[in-house]
């Protein structure tokens, strides 16, 4: 089917036809180490930068305190799972509210989006766990073995003593920033100074050293083995770039219109009528993700920038200009083909677009975290049954209150309904008193069953023609007269019901 | 679909030998650490059948399963968890049946535990005569309400639960019956007419002041001793209030007239000896919250 259509279409077809093939493609590859080479240089020094930032909040976040009064926790940051609240700072948010993480999640996503339409994969390249873990592995590799041409040595040595110890060291520092790693998620969940005395006396809750054990897992193998394969293979990430990359958007490249024709040059040549690649490999070298930036953009590049430090440094030794090796747009090297000024397009229909969406979204968020009130009434009716007939032709509706006290003291409230001083209140757990009330814990939620009686000239005056009347529940806070209202509805028999 | 497969001469990469309207694909090999994890997937789903129950097999003349060297199934774990939660509800009916049912109602935890009971119970054996609700219906009367036959306290509704009304099987159950005044000859159908505008009288709808009147002797004659004078009915014999606006069994004329030319007597079963005490507890204290529970006085309160 497909084959007719492409001779019917009669599209060109890339290559030629492939040569006779002694061997069939092999089916898989085992991965090709990577050794890279140690750079100095301004985006080296952003992104020690932005390890040392992301790691220190990482790890420092959980030990963090917050006063909020007796009876709740003092930790800045928990995801406190067994009691269904969220701390952070002075935010608590309960079960029913967890929109705001949806929001913080769509604003991370948008975040990502106006990064990536702006400067390419700055996500993959400084920020992201991955690259920072394999970053800081890196480092490790380093300090023990040696930059890449040792370390290429020392892999490709047999098992000597030297290479088992220096391997063994290795590994083991890998492990112990694994395990610190897996034990800083877990104080994200439990208060930081207890769990991590349990954790040492053993008297931890088995899910913790599960935890750990799992994060502890996934760091040294990801950040230790797999690194650039999790990129590569695992991640969704650089399959979505695409869609978010345009001719404007600025991201590493090599500028082939100023390096070719690439050659080895010797100091002292003339550097009239070539480029000023000299095919060094130092920008190879020192790609974590082992690919030759001049290729053009590919899959594979992460866009940490390492190529152009690399690069610059060749630059200054043989006397060439920096930035072979740039952050540029696509469409630069056509502009300077063409004579033109290369324009930078920061602001476009794009970048408006997500700017403004974050906007919004973090405006909506904001305006709810601002006016969350620290205290929830809902009010459910009785569905059966709708209502209650009583002896002296009043009507009873039930109603259950759910009162969620956010805030971390008891406090009492008063009943009433607005209005209408005729409706007679009644709770089995409160009695019948005039005025209803009841207290609620801190930080807790309590049901409270409310039957509300009206008069029948009351109803008959106020139903519509299905029989209902709204009616308005309020709660009053005794010790601060706030009031909070809930509107509801009092089912009644219709007008033309018995 | 093409099946010559290309070298693609930008990467100099074999490709599929697929063309999608021009699109090829590069034939790039797969990670070996891919392939690996593979592996080990099936050696782990290997380890599942080993440590697992699993597989299906004949064995003395009838299927069973290989048992694993868990040495025990998601069915067990069921079956252990609602034995344990047999075992915890066992406790708190314990717990119910040695309180009474004014200790109950002031112990909030236990009264959660009643009343949870108490719906499900009132569910499965109350549900089908009185309503999912408790709504009742015509013969079936609204538990809801403020209104009782027998007396609304927590000792009178515990008394109905336990020996049931008019069932003969109990010995201490309610009696009291409406006789069928016309059927049996104890009235007339024209003092029945007159009583019957007499009854609608007392809630002003009477459509015949005369005959009213003349109702409000025969009523005094034959319908007070259980009535009452005023009409408000007596809880010891079941006696309905028939002053106000709730009708077992139909407020209009002629629902009224049915009730008094043939009386009444519907019946409810004792559940003493079919559900245990706990639960009558349960299901009285549930009944009694519905809305319409009467306080013991403050005698009573005390015992």
């Amino acid at each position: 089917m497909a084959r007719g259509s492409a001779q019917a279409g009669g599209m060109p077809r890339r290559g030629s036809p492939a040569p006779p093939q002694p061997n069939p493609p092999k089916l898989y590859a085992p991965r090709r180490k990577i050794h890279p080479k140690r750079v100095n240089g301004t985006f080296r020094r952003i992104k020690w930068a932005v390890m040392v930032v992301t790691l220190g909040i990482y790890y420092v976040t959980p030990w963090l305190r917050w006063d909020r009064g007796p009876g709740a926790p003092d930790q800045a940051v928990l995801l406190d799972l067994p009691h269904r609240r969220f701390y952070f700072f002075f935010i608590e948010i309960w079960p029913q509210e967890v929109y705001y993480l949806t929001g913080l999640l769509i604003l991370a996503a948008l975040a990502l989006f106006l990064a990536t339409a702006l400067f390419g994969r700055v996500w993959c390249g400084y920020s992201c766990p991955q690259t920072v873990w394999t970053d800081l592995f890196i480092y490790v590799e380093r300090l023990v073995q040696g930059d890449r041409n040792k370390r290429i040595r020392l892999d490709r040595a047999p098992w000597t003593l030297e290479k088992i110890w220096k391997r063994g060291l290795t590994y083991a520092i890998w492990l112990l920033i694994s395990v610190a790693t897996g034990g800083a998620w877990v104080f994200y969940f439990a208060d930081a100074p207890t769990l991590a005395r349990a954790l040492v006396d053993g008297a931890a809750p088995p899910a913790a050293y599960i935890s750990v054990a799992a994060f502890t897992f996934t760091t040294f193998t990801l950040g230790g083995f797999l690194r650039e394969q999790v990129c590569t293979y695992m991640c969704p990430w650089p399959r979505i770039q695409g869609a978010m990359f345009d001719a404007d958007t600025f991201l590493v490249s090599y500028r082939a219109d100023r390096g070719e024709p690439r050659g080895p040059h010797k100091k002292g040549e003339p550097w009239e009528g070539r480029g000023d690649c000299i095919d060094c490999g130092a920008c190879v070298a020192a790609c974590p993700a082992g690919i030759d930036i001049r290729d053009g953009p590919q899959l594979e590049c992460i866009q940490c920038a390492l190529c152009i430090d690399a690069c610059d440094q060749i630059m200054d030794r043989v006397g060439r200009p920096r930035r072979l090796i740039a952050y540029e747009t696509l469409s630069m090297p056509a502009a300077r083909e063409s004579g033109e000024r290369p324009r930078v397009r920061l602001i476009r229909p794009r970048t408006v677009l997500y700017s403004v969406l974050i906007l919004i979204v973090s405006g909506l968020m904001a305006y709810g975290l601002l006016t969350r009130s620290d205290l929830d009434l809902n009010v459910l009716h009785d569905r059966n049954p709708l209502f209650v007939r009583l002896s002296d032709g009043s009507i009873r509706n039930g109603y259950t209150l759910k009162v969620l006290n956010k805030a971390h003291h008891l406090r009492r409230f008063e009943v009433a309904i607005a209005g209408l001083s005729e409706a007679r209140l009644k709770s089995p757990e409160l009695g019948d008193a005039a005025v209803l009330r009841f207290e609620v814990a801190p930080d807790s939620v309590r049901a409270v069953r409310l039957f509300v009686s009206l008069p029948r000239q009351t109803i008959r005056a106020r139903q519509d023609e299905d029989g209902e009347l709204p009616i308005t529940i309020e709660l009053r806070d005794v010790a601060s007269a706030a009031v909070y209202r809930e509107a509801t509805a009092f089912h009644a028999p219709g007008a033309s019901g018995r | 679909m093409s099946t010559t497969p290309d070298r693609d001469e930008v990467t100099g990469i074999q490709t599929t030998g697929h063309d999608w309207d021009g699109i090829t694909e590069l034939d790039q090999p797969l990670p070996r650490w891919w392939l690996i994890i593979f592996y080990l997937t099936i050696i782990g789903s290997v380890l599942f059948w080993v440590w697992y129950p699993s597989w299906p097999v004949w064995m003395d003349g009838e299927w069973t399963f290989t048992r694993g060297l868990a040495g025990k199934t998601a069915r067990d774990d069921v079956a252990a968890e609602m034995a344990q939660r047999a075992a915890a509800r066992e406790a708190d009916l314990a717990r119910l049946e040695k309180a009474d049912l004014g200790t109950i109602r002031r112990d909030p935890e236990l009264l959660r535990l009643a009343l949870a009971n108490g719906a499900s119970a009132f569910g499965d054996n109350c549900a089908p005569c009185h309503g999912s609700g408790a709504e009742g219906g015509p013969g079936f009367p609204n538990l809801n309400d403020d209104d009782w036959l027998w007396g609304g306290r927590l000792s009178d509704i515990e008394q109905t639960i336990t020996h049931g009304i008019r069932w003969e099987a109990d010995p201490e159950t309610r009696l009291g019956a409406m006789p069928a005044h016309l059927r049996d000859g104890l009235l007339g159908r024209a003092d029945v007419a007159d009583v019957v505008q007499f009854v609608l009288s007392l809630s002003g709808r009477a459509r015949d002041a005369e005959a009213a009147a003349r109702g409000a002797l025969v009523f005094e004659a034959s319908c007070a001793a259980c009535h009452g004078l005023d009409a408000k009915g007596q809880t010891f014999v079941g006696a309905p209030n028939l002053s106000d606006d709730i009708w077992l069994y139909g407020g209009r004329e002629e629902d009224i007239f049915e009730s008094v030319a043939n009386g009444r007597a519907g019946v409810m079963p004792a559940w003493g000896g079919r559900l245990d005490a706990a639960t009558i507890k349960s299901l009285t204290l549930y009944v009694h919250g519905l809305g319409g529970g009467v306080e013991e006085e403050p005698a009573a309160a005390g015992e």
